[in-house]
């Protein structure tokens, strides 16, 4: 009797493993940054382009870093969510400009909101490349060393932020530092 | 000049340009760095086409990663650093190829033992097959056989 349950086991098996394989988004890439500190940077202020800002600006507190980009669409999606957070006060929020031009930029926020502490001007994608960004929008969550805690890839939705991202924050900014 | 075929072919292999697709062609000092340069780009994937290699793909950022091999390349970085570089930000995704770590000894090498296992249930089953049942003919068939079959020399 035990014998033929094998088959039916393996089967079952096998429909667990597909289950769990087929279901997963291979576009979800998992950063290899997660734990490692934000790299260091050299870049103009989108708003400010004799302002150079770098690392220092960010650490000292905990920061969600917003890469997006005026030709981005799927950035419209998340954006109204963004401008929410930042007038909620819950978390503080830079921006990354990636390749994007400067002109560009400052309209696309001009249209649709600006809720960013700060905006990097990345234009050429060097930071970007430094941080592994494949496909804008993408979120990092920074502690207050500038250790990078969570990478969302995508735009973020109410539930992730919600879920996720938020609980995150407040975990990070109620710990010891 | 029965050769010329092949030296037209040598003088063709000895020019050091690379041009692909969307890219500005690309000066290589030696034919090794144009060597590495187009085995590098078949290694690595591109993220956003994820079933392209950096050399077959034509979005942006496949673009910034070609440049950038080309440039670590120029500046004199061999290859174990570049993908180093790459991976270090992208992760193993980025290759194209995945490397052999504990991590993926059941991505190498699960096909295998799952055809083993095949295998070895088929060998199972064929080995406690029941044999096939003989055939016995009633009384009935062997008079028949006797009626159709010539007689031979006390054989029935």
């Amino acid at each position: 009797m035990m014998r033929r349950l094998i088959p039916l086991g393996l089967f079952i098996l096998l429909v667990i493993m597909l289950g769990i394989g087929l279901t997963r988004d291979p576009h979800k890439v998992p950063s290899p940054l997660i734990g490692k500190p934000m790299p260091a940077f050299e870049l103009p202020a989108l708003n400010d382009p004799d302002r150079q800002l770098s690392l220092a600006d960010l650490r000292g507190r905990v920061v969600l870093v917003n890469v997006f980009a005026s030709w981005c669409v799927a950035c419209r999606e998340e954006h109204p969510l963004l401008v929410d957070l930042a007038s909620s006060g819950k978390a503080t929020i830079i921006g990354i400009a990636y390749k994007d031009e400067r002109e560009a930029a400052q309209q696309y926020l001009r249209r649709f909101g600006d809720p960013y502490a700060l905006i990097i001007h990345d234009h050429q994608g060097k930071l970007g490349l430094d941080l592994g960004v494949y496909g804008v929008p993408e979120t990092y969550v920074l502690d207050r060393q500038g250790i990078i805690r969570y990478k969302q890839i995508g735009p973020f939705t109410e539930a992730v932020l919600r879920d996720t991202i938020l609980p995150l924050v407040r975990k990070l900014e109620g710990g010891s530092s | 000049m029965r050769n010329m075929p092949l030296l037209l072919l040598l003088a063709l292999m000895g020019i050091t340009q690379v041009v692909q697709a969307n890219d500005a062609p690309l000066d290589f000092d030696t034919p090794q760095q144009q060597q590495r340069y187009k085995h590098l780009i078949q290694e690595l994937r591109c993220l956003v086409c994820q079933n392209e290699t950096l050399a077959d793909s034509s979005a942006d950022l496949a673009q910034d990663l070609r440049l950038e091999v080309y440039q670590q390349i120029m500046s004199g970085k061999d290859d174990k650093a570049i993908i180093g570089y790459l991976t270090d930000r992208y992760g193993d995704f980025v290759l194209f190829r995945p490397p052999l770590k504990t991590s993926t000894w059941l991505l190498w090498f699960g096909p295998f033992a799952l055809l083993l296992l095949g295998l070895l249930i088929l060998y199972r089953i064929l080995r406690h097959a029941p044999p096939p049942p003989r055939a016995e003919l009633s009384d009935d068939e062997k008079t028949r056989l006797h009626e159709l079959l010539p007689k031979q020399d006390g054989r029935s």
